[in-house]
């Protein structure tokens, strides 16, 4: 398909993103990584580059790139090498910093989501393991900078895309799905907040068939609303300046938020040369096929392969299957509602009628409350209960069920079964599974609308709808539609 | 047994004096520590602290008493001041670490420790082990306000050699028993030549680089130095080992008792001789005092087998573009941010670089991290960097493809004795010529000695390098010790020591 054009450019969006991987220990120190400890209280001898430490490779943080590659169909290289980015700054104690230049451990793969219901897929270049710096704090120290070296030596993988999105919502789209992948294989805890996942954008616009313009990459994007406005901005701002006969410089730009605008940090011309080389403190890094092995077989069922087995199994459409995997806990949710919802000989109805109203009812009320699944206050058990309900037509209103539930207070689900058939009579929401007096009061309405009838008769169909409304008025709504349906049409055929 | 002949006895007698308990631990640092005093005019050490030492010994003698003592129980030794150590400075004779104290040790020095040996000191060094004459050590030694020469002790005007200078001052002067030296480029074996004493350089990997200040990270290896093959030998099988919590370059080979094939007979041995060790640079006198040594092994049965290693005059350029390379990355944590000098004033953050690292560093490192900052820069790093590496793995595979004719191969250390305090002053292409024989060898990260052979010009030393083949270190100690069976070069002394 062809991508979307603004003020007739395409859009080229190409995203770098910072994991912070979530190891016990630093990458190459046995520092801990806490959050927000006392400065400098996370750092030992090594993080603070004292003179004769040197690194030693985490194995957990490699076992990390590893779950990466699997879960994104990557090559895992068995040999990559570390290099030394070589610049000053007062937080990064060495004086360099150790991460993968030549050959990096993941190597290619995919990204697949969707952008409303269309299949996106983003190519990965390669995903590299390095360490993280320090920070600079300038606003306690009048005329000076802290620094903390808690963080100095976090291990970050930084996963970086080909320039294949063409729009901000897809970029966005692409930074959630990546989110749920490091935060469901568990390599990442996802808190953006506190910069464990921070991406920055490379945006550029052409016209259409033109060579890849010149990009802009905004530097740490930590919220999906921020990175969707600094995009849009940018993509703005660039265009207003082809327009006006201005080229694009090369720069790395800052996202303000409380202006919404971008600005240029430092362009092209003082770039620095960071004298990269293999880390001569550092083998390669060897990973073997057995160690690749040994981490898919503990690795979690991962989201595509989750999503592919919903369809095959429950036959649930690719946009249900996929929305259903955007998390481990909602994953869950929905297995466990389709399992107490009925008997595995219909559970390809129940599994659609337990998505359809997990995507519908269920998710409209938790984003209503600004809930996620895990906090629902139906959970699978009802769930399942209630499409039980619906799919077996034990209940005349399923909405009205649905909000019963929602509202009641469940103590225990000793005797659930007994809990809701209360709560059904209670409501008022027995289904009439009378025929005879079902038959009555269509015989009823057939008597009391000739001229709807004689229109049905005539072919339209509008007038076979206007009776099944009248019936299932008549009912107060505890008519099975389907019944009703049925029924009438026999009733207006004989 | 009278405490002035204590300095006579090598690191084996000693340990078994200590050992029967007829010298304490606590006597012989006392001795050390005054011989160190004594002659610190040679500006051998840069630190003592006896408070720390006497109680190390002190509890040396504990432990010998308890029967708990380790082979090397109680024997003083001193490291070269690019190991750091905990309760003496460390300083790797920079301006940029005056002072400076580590909160640790490093393995090799805990390795030794642990082995129950004494710590006397630290000893002068070129700055980050810079240098081939010792002449670039920013640090005032012991009893200096300012800083000052190394001295020879076979003759005062001339320099140890370097970068181990004052390691192999204290030996030859009789300050200590033993110590430790560094070599990247040949820092144990030039120096050892230079002042007569015997000094290997182990299998890069095979002792912890944990704790020495970096020089040239893929070369940086510690060894040992002694007045004999044999004390050489009891020291290097404490300090190597694998170290695979702190060195991820130290290699998984075990410990190893390098004294226990000493003795072995060497009829046989096959000893290399590289034509291109004993070219026109090479001084008559050195050449004279090194073809008498591998006369002697003849003499032990030992086999001259000419071979050919044809990318030693290569080693120089290759060395001067690799160390430098990792030297100016290395050493950019010396930024006056965390540790070590901070210039007192500055207008910002650029300009505390600027001068920090103008007044922290001496010129000869200053030179080699611009070589290095060079060689690595975007647009060069193919041309210098990339390519030195492609030789330097040539320059290994000469040395595997000569192995398959020799069993360890022996020329000079050095093109000639030791020069004049000042001759190559404002030569540093001098110091750099000299380097060429000691160079291959690291850069193959082979192990390699030098053995005192004889005496040259103005009675100067002359040191037999051996070098073997990977893991061969017993090997090499084994040929040096035989040799010294059959000489007394490494028992001469200065006049005076």
């Amino acid at each position: 398909m062809t991508a979307k054009l603004i003020h007739g450019y395409e859009v080229v969006i190409g995203f770098e993103t910072h994991t912070q991987l979530a190891t016990q220990s630093k990458i190459f120190s046995r520092a801990p990584t806490a959050f927000g400890a006392e400065p400098n209280t996370q750092a030992c001898a090594v993080d603070l580059a004292l003179p004769g430490t040197l690194p030693v490779m985490n194995r957990e943080a490699v076992a990390c790139a590893i779950k990466l590659g699997l879960a994104l169909g990557s090559h895992i290289a068995p040999v990559s090498i570390f290099a030394r980015k070589n610049y000053f700054y007062p937080d990064l104690p060495k004086g360099y910093q150790i991460s993968q230049f030549e050959i990096p451990v993941v190597q290619g793969g995919e990204v697949e989501f969707f952008l409303g219901d269309e299949k996106k897929t983003v190519r990965l270049v390669r995903a590299h393991l390095e360490e993280d710096a320090g920070k600079s704090l300038h606003e306690d120290f009048i005329g000076q900078s802290g620094i903390d070296l808690n963080r100095a030596g976090t291990p970050l993988l930084e996963i970086v895309t080909e320039p294949d999105m063409r729009s901000s919502e897809e970029a966005v789209a692409y930074a959630k799905e990546l989110h749920k992948i490091v935060t469901w294989i568990g390599i990442c805890d996802g808190n953006m907040q506190e910069g464990s996942f921070r991406c920055d954008a490379n945006v550029s616009v052409r016209k259409p068939g033109q060579p890849l313009g010149t990009r802009r990459e905004i530097k740490n994007l930590n919220s999906f609303k921020f990175m969707q406005q600094a995009i849009d901005y940018e993509i703005r701002w660039q265009i207003e300046q082809i327009e006006d006969g201005h080229a694009i410089q090369q720069a790395t730009v800052l996202f303000d938020p409380d202006t919404g605008e971008t600005r240029a940090m430092r362009t092209k011309e003082d770039a620095a040369d960071y004298r990269y080389f293999p880390d001569p403190d550092l083998p390669p890094l060897h990973i073997s096929e057995q160690w690749v092995q040994d981490e898919r077989a503990q690795m979690a069922e991962l989201p595509r392969t989750m999503a592919a087995r919903f369809v095959a199994d429950y036959g649930l459409p690719e946009y249900d299957a996929t929305t259903l995997t955007q998390s481990q806990s909602m994953a869950s949710y929905f297995e466990d509602a389709v399992k107490l919802a009925g008997p595995k000989e219909q559970e390809k109805p129940l599994a659609k009628m337990v998505a359809n109203w997990m995507l519908g009812e269920l998710s409209a009320t938790l984003n209503s409350r600004g809930l996620d699944i895990t906090q629902s206050p139906i959970g699978p058990e009802l769930l399942g209960m209630h499409v039980h309900y619906v799919f077996n037509q034990k209940v005349s209103n399923p909405k009205a069920l649905f909000k019963a539930l929602l509202e009641a207070e469940f103590k225990s689900f000793d005797n659930l079964v007994e809990q809701i058939d209360a709560l059904v009579k209670a409501k008022d929401l027995t289904p009439m599974n009378d025929s005879g007096a079902l038959e009555k009061i269509i015989d009823e309405v057939i008597a009391a609308n000739p001229d709807n009838v004689a229109q049905f008769r005539a072919g339209k169909d509008k007038a076979f709808n206007a009776l099944v409304g009248q019936i299932m008025k008549a009912s107060k709504g505890k008519a099975n539609p389907t019944q009703v349906n049925e029924l009438l049409r026999a009733k207006l055929a004989g | 047994m009278t405490s002035t002949a204590l300095h006579d006895l090598g690191v084996a007698q000693l340990a078994a004096e200590l050992r029967e308990r007829r010298v304490s631990a606590v006597e012989a640092a006392q001795h050390f520590l005054a011989r160190a005093q004594a002659h610190q005019n040679l500006g051998a050490y840069v630190a003592v602290n006896p408070d720390i030492t006497l109680a190390q010994a002190r509890a040396q003698d504990a432990a010998i008493a308890a029967g708990t003592a380790g082979p090397l129980a109680g024997v003083p030794i001193a490291h070269k001041d690019i190991f750091v150590t905990k309760g003496f400075p460390s300083t790797a004779g920079s301006k940029m670490l005056a002072g400076y104290q580590s909160p640790f040790d490093a393995t090799v020095v805990t390795k030794l420790a642990d082995a129950g040996a004494v710590t006397l000191g630290k000893l002068n060094c070129d700055e980050f082990a810079m240098g081939s004459a010792n002449e670039n050590s920013a640090v005032a030694p012991m009893g200096f306000d300012a800083p000052a020469p190394v001295r020879n002790p076979w003759a005062t005007d001339r320099i140890p050699g370097g970068s181990s200078g004052g390691s192999a001052v204290a030996v030859a002067a009789r300050l200590a028993p033993a110590v430790t030296g560094t070599d990247t480029g040949g820092s144990i074996r030039q120096p050892a030549s230079f002042c007569g004493i015997t000094g290997i350089k182990p299998t890069y990997g095979r002792a912890s680089r944990y704790g020495m200040i970096a020089f040239a990270s893929s070369l940086d290896q510690a060894g040992p130095m002694a007045r004999s093959a044999e004390d050489c030998a009891l020291l290097l099988s404490a300090m190597c080992g694998p170290d695979p919590d702190r060195d991820s370059t130290s290699l998984d080979v075990p410990a190893e008792n390098f004294s226990a094939k000493l003795n072995d007979s060497i009829d046989g041995l096959r000893i290399g001789i590289p034509a291109e060790f004993f070219g026109e640079g090479l001084a008559p006198d050195v050449r004279a005092a090194v073809d008498g040594a591998l006369k002697e092994y003849e003499k032990l049965g030992a086999k001259l087998v000419p071979i050919s290693l044809p990318r030693t005059q290569l080693s120089i350029p290759v060395y001067y573009i690799i160390a430098p390379a990792e030297a100016s990355s290395n050493l950019s944590r010396f930024d006056g941010v965390k540790f070590g000098h901070r210039a007192k004033d500055y207008t910002d953050l650029v300009d505390m670089y600027k001068k920090t690292r103008a007044e922290g560093f001496g010129d000869e490192v200053k030179r080699r991290i611009m070589i290095g900052a060079y060689v690595l820069s975007h647009g060069y790093y193919d041309a210098y960097y990339l390519q030195a590496q492609k030789i330097r793995r040539m320059i290994a595979d000469d040395f595997q493809n000569a192995f398959k004719s020799c069993d360890v191969i022996a020329g000079p250390v050095a093109p000639t004795v030791a020069w004049k305090l000042g001759d190559h002053g404002n030569d540093p292409l001098a110091d750099y010529l000299a380097d060429i024989f000691t160079l291959p060898g690291s850069l193959a990260g082979l192990p390699g000695m030098s053995v005192p052979a004889g005496f040259g010009e103005g009675g100067m030393p002359v040191g037999l390098q051996l070098l073997g083949n990977y893991f061969q270190e017993a090997r090499l100690l084994n040929a040096a010790h035989r040799l010294q069976q059959a000489t007394d070069f490494h028992l001469r002394r200065p006049e005076g020591f």
